[in-house]
């Protein structure tokens, strides 16, 4: 069990974590890995914190990751990350949009936002990739492709074949969209994090 | 074989193609929904959203007498709306084979309660399938027609949010079985007056024999041997916890719960040192194996709330932890702010609960998005029961206090009003009630994403149809004053509410205004003028997402990307600082 690939990904509610994880998934699957993804629906996504586990690998029995065993975490904002972190193993890497979103105590001013998350998601992990997806989604023509930004940089970083990308953002995304969202991957993938 | 990934809804969807249903009915609820959107992508069944679930069932049970293999879908809760045709229909039994899919929810994503539906099988008489998979969810839809049509029976296939919701590999098959069984009338077996229904349950006892024979005996139930040292019985998402953290021991899987197989139970128990059952929610399993007299270990370290989870496995029976948490460096929760669940911006139904709590009125809620009504800072909702309970429950305090006539409001939605909301007006109009209904109408069921109801116009199918007109029911209920407004215009709004409240006679207010979510156009964002702005934080008060509250440089800011301009902080501005973007002096 320990050959298994589990990654974390956790964001907004509205934010498309579940789309980018069944492109994912799909990838996988393209790639020969048996696959269990496992996402929430209903009121947890009305602008709430949204996580879903995907595990990979041969033996993969349970769909959920357990607290300090993610390979990689992608979060498409930054508190998320955060917030989820506890969850990330030994060595693992982060990927996270640096977009911040306020919640709800923070908008109303009960609570602040946590300064300086990406720093001390860098002295924590040191396999941590920070970018602004959300701008690099603007200029591949489709603000709501960050999360596939993101995509882009994890593919970069994984050794699924490249068609097998492709064919998964064919399979799970609009047709209508596709087109700014392969931008939007393009980008990430060839995103150079120094 | 082409195999592919699915959701365990969509190859419950999948197996009711494969093994040749033919009609699909369900009201939509998290984690169910997506059985019926996929169902009816298929050309060869039909499908539709009824009303509620005691509809949905009635309409399968026609179906199954008609003689074609039915699939009738809810979340556990909607059982309770369906009980009352189950627990007759296990009576009668079936023509085409009929399985009832229950959806539940552990740990309560999306509910408001957690019930354990194992027992609902086992209080309706009725065989009761887990499927552990995607794979498995498809297969046993299968498997469950085939012992619907064997036993003359009614199956329930229950799944948790963990199947329905999670996804793995389906091995895809062709549609077989499409055939109808001839019709047959038969007054005996479908008419339950007491002295048919009296034959008919007595014939119901003699099935269940047979069936816990079969469970004893069907693949379905099986014991992979390991480590005698531990024997785990589990079924469902708990065997692959099991699984995950305790590879090496031996487990027995219950992929047929009910009727509970006795003696391949005790061959298991006989074959173990130590005997565990992992369940999640009630002791269901493991008071069947107490009854047989043999000692096991399970709600004695596992809870009876909540989800499971293969960590929970590796502590409680491997006494280790599954891993190693990792060292961080920083790190407070404390200062993690919590990110609940809110309105979306431009939700219409905003205005009417800041209105509500500016009213100080109380507020009986029901179940929707507007449920989140009842969190800061709306904070305007005493009570949330279940589908339609909004409208019962005002009448019932008007009643029980008459200083509360003038001060009870019942909020409930469109689709929910369909659902559950119209015998509780007719209630509220027939035995002189005073309450004011407010249904907000904004033309879809949202929370579980955008379904078709009575009122929208459209048949699961995408077929036109006459919506319902709320104005025309309300009245037919005998509701006299009937008002319909527009949310997004808040003078409106507290106008007609205050009318309506302080009028003696029941009314119904109906707010029109369609999800955000489905208005493609967005207005023009807001903007805050900081020169004008007097930080009095009333717009902030809106609770919308795309306004922050700016403490330490004590301004408030509104985002841009996420405003969908719906005015509302225009209009509770009394510094006249906000301005739609475009419109300023600049």
């Amino acid at each position: 069990m320990n050959k298994n690939i589990n990654l974390l990904l956790a964001g907004v509610g509205g934010q498309g974590t579940i789309l980018a994880s069944r492109i994912i998934a799909y990838a996988a699957q393209c790639s020969g890995l048996t696959v269990k993804l496992s996402e929430i629906h209903g009121m947890a996504q009305r602008g709430g914190s949204v996580v879903t586990h995907l595990r990979m690998g041969e033996d993969v029995y349970s769909p959920l990751i357990e607290p300090g065993t993610a390979d990689i975490i992608i979060a498409t904002e930054q508190l998320e990350a955060w917030r989820w972190l506890p969850y990330l193993k030994e060595g693992g890497t982060v990927i996270v949009n640096s977009q911040q979103i306020p919640p709800v105590p923070v908008i109303l001013g009960l609570k602040e936002y946590p300064s300086g998350i990406l720093e001390r998601l860098i002295k924590n992990v040191p396999q941590t990739y920070s970018l602004n997806a959300l701008e690099s989604a603007r200029a591949a023509g489709n603000e709501k492709a960050a999360n596939v930004v993101l995509l882009g940089l994890l593919a970069s970083r994984m050794d699924f074949d490249k068609e097998c990308w492709e064919e998964a953002l064919k399979a799970v995304l609009p047709a209508k969209i596709l087109e700014p969202n392969l931008k939007a991957f393009q980008t990430g993938y060839h995103y150079n994090n120094e | 074989m082409k195999k592919t990934l699915m959701t365990g809804n969509e190859a419950i969807a999948r197996g009711a193609y494969e093994y040749g249903v033919k009609v699909a009915a369900a009201y939509p609820g998290t984690p169910s929904t997506e059985i019926l959107e996929n169902a009816a992508k298929y050309d060869e069944i039909y499908a539709q959203w009824s009303p509620n679930e005691k509809v949905a069932l009635e309409v399968g049970i026609g179906s199954s007498l008609a003689g074609a293999r039915t699939l009738v879908t809810m979340k556990h809760v909607g059982v309770n709306v369906a009980a009352d045709p189950l627990m007759t229909f296990a009576y009668t039994g079936v023509n085409g084979g009929l399985v009832l899919v229950s959806a539940d929810d552990p740990g309560m994503h999306s509910s408001q309660n957690e019930q354990d539906n194992r027992r609902f099988a086992k209080f309706a008489k009725v065989p009761l399938l887990e499927p552990g998979d995607s794979q498995e969810a498809k297969d046993f839809v299968g498997l469950a027609l085939e012992i619907s049509e064997q036993f003359d029976i009614p199956v329930m296939l229950r799944t948790t949010t963990r199947i329905s919701h999670s996804m793995s590999e389906v091995t895809l098959g062709e549609r077989g079985n499409d055939g109808l069984q001839t019709c047959e009338r038969n007054a005996q077996k479908y008419v339950m007056i007491p002295a048919y229904a009296r034959v008919r349950h007595q014939l119901l006892e003699e099935k269940l024999v047979k069936l816990k024979e079969y469970s004893q005996e069907t693949p379905l139930n099986g014991i992979e041997w390991g480590d005698r040292e531990v024997g785990v019985i589990s079924s469902g998402i708990c065997y692959q916890y099991v699984k995950e953290a305790l590879p090496e021991v031996s487990v027995l899987k219950l992929g047929m719960p009910y009727p509970f197989p006795e003696s391949l139970v005790r061959e298991f128990a006989a074959g173990v040192k130590k005997l565990y059952v992992v369940e999640e929610l009630e002791p269901y399993l493991e008071e069947e194996i107490r009854a047989l007299g043999l000692e096991v270990t399970g709600k004695e370290i596992f809870p009876l709330n909540g989800e499971i989870n293969a960590s929970m496995v590796m502590e409680k029976i491997g006494g280790k932890a599954m891993s190693q948490a990792l060292k961080l460096t920083d790190y407070r929760p404390e200062e993690i702010p919590l990110r609940p669940p809110v309105m979306c911006p431009g939700c219409p139904h905003r205005g009417v609960f800041y209105v509500l709590k500016k009213l100080d009125l109380i507020v009986t809620g029901d179940i929707g998005c507007y449920t989140l009504g009842c969190l800061p800072p709306l904070e305007a909702m005493d009570t949330c029961v279940c589908m339609g309970a909004s409208i019962g429950v005002a009448l019932g305090m008007e009643k029980a206090d008459p200083n509360l006539k003038g001060r009870v409001v019942a909020v409930i939605g469109d689709s929910t009003f369909f659902h559950s909301g119209l015998t509780g007006t007719l209630d509220i109009a027939y035995n002189l009630g005073s309450s004011t209904v407010i249904i907000l109408d904004n033309r879809t069921t949202a929370m579980t994403g955008h379904q078709e109801h009575p009122g929208t116009g459209h048949t699961l199918k995408n077929e036109p149809s006459e919506p319902a007109d709320l104005v025309d029911v309300v009245k037919a209920l005998g509701i006299k004053r009937v008002v319909v407004a527009d949310p997004l215009d808040l003078e409106e709004v507290e106008k007609v509410i205050s009318v309506e409240v302080a009028s003696p006679e029941s009314s119904v207010i109906i707010f029109e205004s369609p999800c955000a979510l489905m208005v493609a156009e967005k207005g023009a964002a807001a903007r805050v003028e900081q020169e004008e702005c007097g930080y009095c934080a009333d717009c902030v008060s809106l609770g919308c997402p795309a306004m922050v509250n700016d403490t330490r440089a004590e301004e408030v800011r509104v985002t841009g990307e996420l405003c969908r301009g719906c005015g509302l902080c225009i209009q509770v501005c009394d510094f006249d600082a906000i301005q739609k973007a475009g419109e300023s002096g600049e």
